[in-house]
């Protein structure tokens, strides 16, 4: 179990190298690629994202241990084949129309992977179409939604609308948030769920799927 | 004509700088996810209205429509090659408008590309962007080079750097935009105001600065950190507070009146050069220009 802790330690440092040396090396002592997911990989990109709220590290530790962390997927994905995709939740993610700014959807769909979800990361400038088009397709619980500008948040409410028109209120349900982005913003257009962060995105997730 | 930028600060004097762009853009017609630096190419007039909206608060720096004008940022909008004239074409119309009665300050914002190792952005590729955009604004004489916006040191040194460089002689402002965390003001990206300062002074940057941000409040509390690290003039370009959607419009709290009130206190935290970001509008520069005027007379 040790190495585990080193997996969780040098995730943290951003040491892409020796995560992806650990985790090769741990497959090698026998363990099973989904504790090493869980209480290697994942636990430490947690332990980053709580850094990161607390203020004590900033964006590029984080993006360094998410390189670390796909180093490391690269060697589990080919055993998940065999014992099956770790998957809590499927997301499909993305930045409205008209918006180009993807640094913070970029870090949600980091988090969220690294807390277990199976996420399918549209990119940015996402007509509403595309997004629930994506979803339907993707047979996706939930759909993620960020705007950096005040002039693409309505957007947003474009999507939130075309989920209920297209009759799929309750089973896709929709995520919001971005800077100029408010609980009371996202009440008012009627989505589901607001996150104020990359970090709280996850604990709202991980909450709606009873985790 | 005025004096350059530099001579009037060492006389001591304190200037104005200008307010929002964008949300003017989207008054006279700019669409969400249009490109705003395509206004220039297709209808400078706006901008010199803007402009003189702006001259006419009583700016005494006016900025071009050129946040977005770097090679990297056009080409998200199939632009690139067109990058000379988009940024030619905003300098000339600002200058047209002021006539030598403000100087031309001229605007260039983050890439929007995360440099290596965080990113795949090349230091050297955005280094050659910032320089395109920016041998082309001190071709069409641009008086002062703003780079602003910035969260990235690395970044942000580049672009000034650029400056020096491409744009030979004309003086650079560099400022960077901070959150109150519990380490203080940093960038997203974690820099805090001391490193912002030495790190932009030791590039070559003239002035030195904060803009954006969470309101005018937090800047007072900026600009006194700034000053405690550096002597080299201090720009400051606050948001009027943060938005918030009334009517599926963003509505700015922070009235002309409340930010104009924070002046002496920025003043006194060493500001030499005082104007607004995203939110302000003439009138709050007009606030401001009041302010500054009453005290601190000698423009």
């Amino acid at each position: 179990m040790e190495i585990l802790a080193s997996i969780v330690q040098s995730l943290e440092e951003g040491d892409e190298e020796t995560v992806s040396e650990l985790t090769r090396e741990a497959l090698g002592q026998g363990l099973k690629a989904r504790d090493i997911l869980d209480k290697g990989l994942i636990a430490g990109m947690n332990a980053v994202g709580v850094k990161f709220r607390e203020h004590e590290v900033f964006l590029p530790d984080v993006l360094l241990s998410a390189k670390a962390m796909n180093a490391g997927m690269k060697h589990l994905k080919p055993h998940f084949a065999k014992e099956g995709v770790p998957n809590i939740g499927k997301v499909v993610l993305g930045t409205v129309h008209g918006d180009l700014h993807d640094i913070g959807k970029n870090l949600v769909s980091i988090m969220l992977k690294g807390a277990g979800f199976d996420v399918v990361d549209l990119g940015k400038d996402i007509i509403p179409e595309a997004f629930v088009d994506a979803a339907v397709r993707e047979e996706a619980g939930f759909l993620g939604l960020s705007a950096l500008l005040t002039t693409t948040m309505p957007v947003m409410k474009d999507v939130v609308d075309l989920v209920k028109k297209r009759g799929l209120s309750g089973k896709l349900r929709v995520i919001v948030g971005g800077a100029p982005v408010s609980e009371d913003y996202a009440r008012q257009i009627g989505a589901d769920l607001y996150a104020f962060d990359a970090a709280s995105a996850v604990d709202r997730l991980k909450a709606a799927v009873g985790r | 004509m005025t004096a350059g930028l530099l001579e009037r600060l060492r006389a001591g004097q304190v200037l104005v700088a200008d307010g929002a762009m964008g949300t003017m853009l989207q008054e006279r017609g700019l669409k969400p996810g249009d490109c705003p630096e395509a206004v220039n190419l297709e209808r400078p007039v706006v901008l010199e209205e803007i402009a003189r909206l702006y001259l006419e608060a009583g700016a005494d720096l006016v900025q071009t429509n050129t946040f977005g004008g770097s090679p990297m940022k056009l080409a998200q909008y199939g632009l690139d090659d067109r990058t000379e004239e988009v940024n030619r074409s905003a300098v000339e119309a600002v200058r047209r408008a002021v006539g030598g009665q403000a100087l031309v300050s001229f605007s260039c914002g983050p890439t929007g590309r995360m440099l290596k190792p965080y990113g795949d952005a090349d230091p050297e590729e955005v280094r050659r962007a910032f320089c395109r955009q920016l041998k082309a604004a001190a071709a069409a004489g641009a008086d002062v080079v703003c780079v602003e916006t910035m969260t990235d040191l690395g970044e942000a040194v580049l672009a000034v750097e650029a400056s020096k460089s491409a744009a030979p002689g004309v003086p650079v402002m560099a400022t960077m935009t901070f959150d109150r965390t519990k380490k203080g003001y940093r960038t997203i990206m974690g820099v805090s105001v001391a490193q912002a300062a030495e790190g932009l002074a030791k590039a070559g940057a003239d002035v030195v600065g904060s803009n954006c941000g969470n309101g005018i409040d937090n800047m007072v509390e900026i600009a006194r950190e700034f000053l405690r690290s550096t002597r080299i003039p201090l720009l400051v370009q606050s948001n009027a507070g943060m938005p918030e959607m009334r009517g599926g419009r963003a509505v700015y709290g922070e009235t002309p009146e409340l930010m104009a009130s924070k002046v002496a206190a920025l003043l006194e935290a060493g500001a030499n050069i005082i104007g607004g970001c995203c939110g302000t509008t003439p009138a709050h520069i007009a606030a401001i220009r009041k302010a500054v005027s009453a005290k601190s007379p000698g423009r």
